[in-house]
């Protein structure tokens, strides 16, 4: 924090590890990856076990290091097993979901989350009530009442839509569902939305739009993050300045007045396909900068390093000491600095669309679904839209935790 | 200190310079200009423009023009502080502004007030008790302000509201005011509305800068100074605030060059949910008609304020932290 030779006082803070800080009395954890499974080292090890686990550590190499720091990180475990199952239920979408994510019916809009009866007298027997739908004559709203005595079985791996898996294989197997019901036997976990197009479905398939656009926006930000800070942190000079410039005008200003002037540009009849790469490509346009920041900061001190001296004496190429020796020392922390990138663009999009200037329907993502609940009244009629907000939630807290993660374990020799 | 300054003057300006064109490009962006969505609504409604109306539309507006031009004619404007015509509303853009823009930053300065006036004693409080049951609860609502996005919070505060405390928490002014003249009166009518959406806009702000602030002040509070200050007997109390603390302040100041692009580009959104009468919703519309001077203003007004908002900031920084005010004296 102290570097009274920043004249930008803003830099040293956002770099920082803003989003929180590392507790900077945490005990270091170079020495103490533990002795065996990355556990704390116990008080008394006797001095054999200490040299053991001391040259374990002195062998292992930088990844297993950060392998063991980062598993001493409780929460950002937790958090990348959650990480790791929306992206599975990314590639198991249609398999998750039970009822196709357009269709819709008018008998069933707006209908309440149903509940799923576990037991039927005592024996494991999933069921949902059938219901009955009606106008209320006088508020014209759709009331539906569950009839105890029409059960519904839940069945797992049952048949129902027909799709392809990962594109590729046709099947029509699904987690769970209903098995050959008729039109007023149906499931609807989560309720529907004004169309009667089921949400539980649909949120699978926001989901899979929404993570997959936040990875490519990274990875489409982490080339002109890595491009730009690269050759701003290694040639220095007049191109540093100019990108250092570039990149703080660009924070400087607020970003959703211009995604929105940009998203509002794009042409009405552009098909889903082109809107999605468009707005990857405008929310990673100005989410490089941070990336550049840290690929810059990285290069900047290694710059310094003997060994980077020292390929530069044996006659090494520029190309060559970038490639095999700075950049493998500096990719752990771009790593994480990915990661924490990637809950951002993943509430830029939220963000965009939730305004009507993202993906629009027939599109489905996070924001297009909130969208639905953006107004009191909406709320109040039919509150379990709101739903939508949840796996938002959930995953860029679990994508800032993992990152947190990853930031500490980047640095094994660190604090 | 005289060189800092100029440096950082010269960049607001080039910052401000950018702003207008990307402001100007992004709203010549779609294809077709105002008077094409004018003609599709006029024919959507059943009324008819002929093709020399139209192009007398353009004429006057200017739209027939290079693109170049009609920037210089647009930015002459600016400096002459006229905006041009709000097309779809036929009026001044300033007039249809009005107080919005004002709003906009007052409801954006609050949520920054409001993020330093709870950062600074929890973030002493999670320094000083680190650790504890406190600091953890701190951690913890860190994170959720941080994870969430303000628009999503304002969501579910305004649910939440609505469900279990049967008030509309949306607004900035109650009814009989929303459309009065201002009076003291208004004011505080103003000041009662505001907390919540300042707090919903700044507990992302907060929760950093309660990390910063206890990392900063941990660090002090490690310093031989400190425990100098504590053998000789000074108050504990005292030991803490005069020295790490004002240390440890360094950020509160220098945040606002970051805080402030965030916490008025939250505010856009925020707006359009809680119905606040900021700029926002209006700049969604604006967007939506493709009234390119409408938009157009905003956004370059609101990076405008933005700027002068970091400015002001880094002339703070440079009267709190000595260490900057005497570089150029090296």
């Amino acid at each position: 924090m102290d570097r009274p030779a920043d004249p930008d006082g803003r830099q040293a803070i956002a770099e920082l590890p803003v989003p929180h800080a590392r507790h900077p009395a945490e005990p270091a954890t170079a020495v103490a990856p533990g002795s065996d499974a990355g556990e704390p080292v116990a008080a008394g090890l006797d001095l054999a076990v200490g040299e053991v686990a001391e040259e374990r550590i002195s062998v292992a190499s930088q990844w297993q290091l950060m392998w063991w720091r980062f598993r001493r990180h409780r929460l950002a475990m937790v958090a990348t097993v959650i990480v790791a199952c929306f992206y599975l239920g990314v590639i198991f979408t249609e398999f998750l979901a039970y009822a196709p994510p357009s269709a819709s019916e008018a008998q069933r809009s707006l209908l309440p989350p149903q509940r799923i009866h576990w037991f039927d007298e005592g024996r494991f027997s999933p069921h949902v009530y059938g219901l009955t739908g009606q106008r209320d004559p006088l508020t014209l709203k759709r009331v539906y009442t569950p009839d105890p005595a029409r059960k519904v079985p839940v069945r797992f791996f049952v048949p129902g839509f027909e799709y392809r898996f990962l594109g590729l294989f046709p099947a029509s197997r699904h987690l769970f569902g209903v098995e050959d019901a008729r039109p007023e036997e149906t499931l609807f976990l989560l309720g529907t939305d004004e169309q009667g197009r089921d949400l539980w479905s649909r949120l699978m398939f926001a989901s899979r739009t929404s993570l997959t656009i936040g990875l490519a926006g990274v990875a489409l930000a982490l080339v002109l993050g890595v491009l730009l800070g690269g050759v701003s942190g290694y040639y220095g000079g007049a191109i540093d300045t100019v990108i250092q410039r570039v990149i703080e005008i660009l924070r400087s200003i607020p970003t959703i007045p211009l995604w929105m002037g940009l998203a509002a540009a794009l042409p009405n009849d552009w098909s889903v396909i082109q809107v999605y790469f468009a707005i990857t490509v405008i929310i990673s346009l100005i989410g490089w900068t941070e990336l550049a920041r840290v690929v810059r900061g990285r290069f900047l001190s290694l710059r310094e390093e003997e060994f980077v001296m020292a390929a530069e004496l044996a006659g090494c190429s520029r190309p060559r000491i970038i490639l095999s020796h700075m950049v493998p020392s500096f990719l752990s922390h771009i790593i994480a600095a990915t990661t924490l990138a990637i809950p951002a663009m993943i509430i830029s999009e939220t963000s965009l669309s939730f305004l009507g200037l993202g993906l629009r329907p027939p599109a489905i993502s996070w924001g297009v679904l909130l969208q639905q609940a953006q107004n009191i009244q909406a709320l109040a009629i039919s509150p379990w839209l709101l739903m939508s907000a949840v796996p938002v939630i959930v995953v860029i807290i679990a994508f800032n935790f993992m990152g947190d993660g990853l930031r500490d374990a980047a640095d094994p020799y660190g604090h | 200190m005289v060189t800092y300054l100029v440096q950082r003057l010269i960049l607001a300006l080039l910052t401000v310079w950018a702003i207008s064109v990307l402001a100007f490009v992004i709203i010549q962006l779609p294809p077709g200009d105002y008077i094409t969505s004018y003609i599709a609504q006029m024919s959507a409604s059943g009324g008819a423009v002929s093709e020399q109306e139209a192009e007398a539309l353009r004429q006057e507006y200017g739209l027939d023009q290079p693109m170049l031009v009609q920037y210089l004619r647009w930015m002459k404007q600016v400096v002459q502080g006229r905006f041009g015509m709000a097309l779809e509303w036929r009026r001044p853009v300033s007039e249809v502004i009005g107080d919005r823009l004002w709003l906009t930053m007052v409801v954006s300065i609050a949520a920054i007030l409001l993020t330093w006036l709870l950062a600074l004693p929890i973030g002493i409080y999670s320094a000083v008790r680190q650790y504890s049951p406190g600091d953890y609860l701190a951690t913890f609502v860190g994170f959720i302000g941080l994870a969430v996005p303000s628009f999503m919070l304002a969501l579910v505060l305004m649910y939440l509201g609505f469900r279990y405390f049967d008030m509309s928490i949306g607004g900035l002014f109650s009814d009989e005011f929303a459309d009065a003249p201002w009076s003291l009166a208004k004011v505080w009518d103003l000041a009662k509305h505001l907390p919540l959406p300042a707090l919903i806009l700044g507990l992302a702000g907060t929760a950093q800068l309660i990390r910063i602030m206890r990392a900063n002040l941990l660090d002090e509070l490690r310093k031989p100074y400190v425990m100098t200050a504590r053998a000789r007997g000074v108050p504990e109390r005292r030991v803490i605030l005069k020295y790490p603390v004002r240390v440890a302040l360094n950020p509160f100041a220098s945040t606002i060059g970051y805080l402030l692009p965030y916490v008025v580009s939250g505010s856009i959104i925020v707006s359009l949910v809680l119905s606040l009468p900021t700029v926002g919703p209006l700049l969604l519309k604006a967007l939506v008609a493709q009234d390119m001077f409408l938009a157009g203003t905003i956004v370059l007004l609101l990076g405008l304020l933005t700027v002068v908002g970091t400015f002001l900031s880094d002339l703070l920084l440079l009267w709190i932290d000595p260490r900057i005010r005497m570089e150029g004296k090296r």
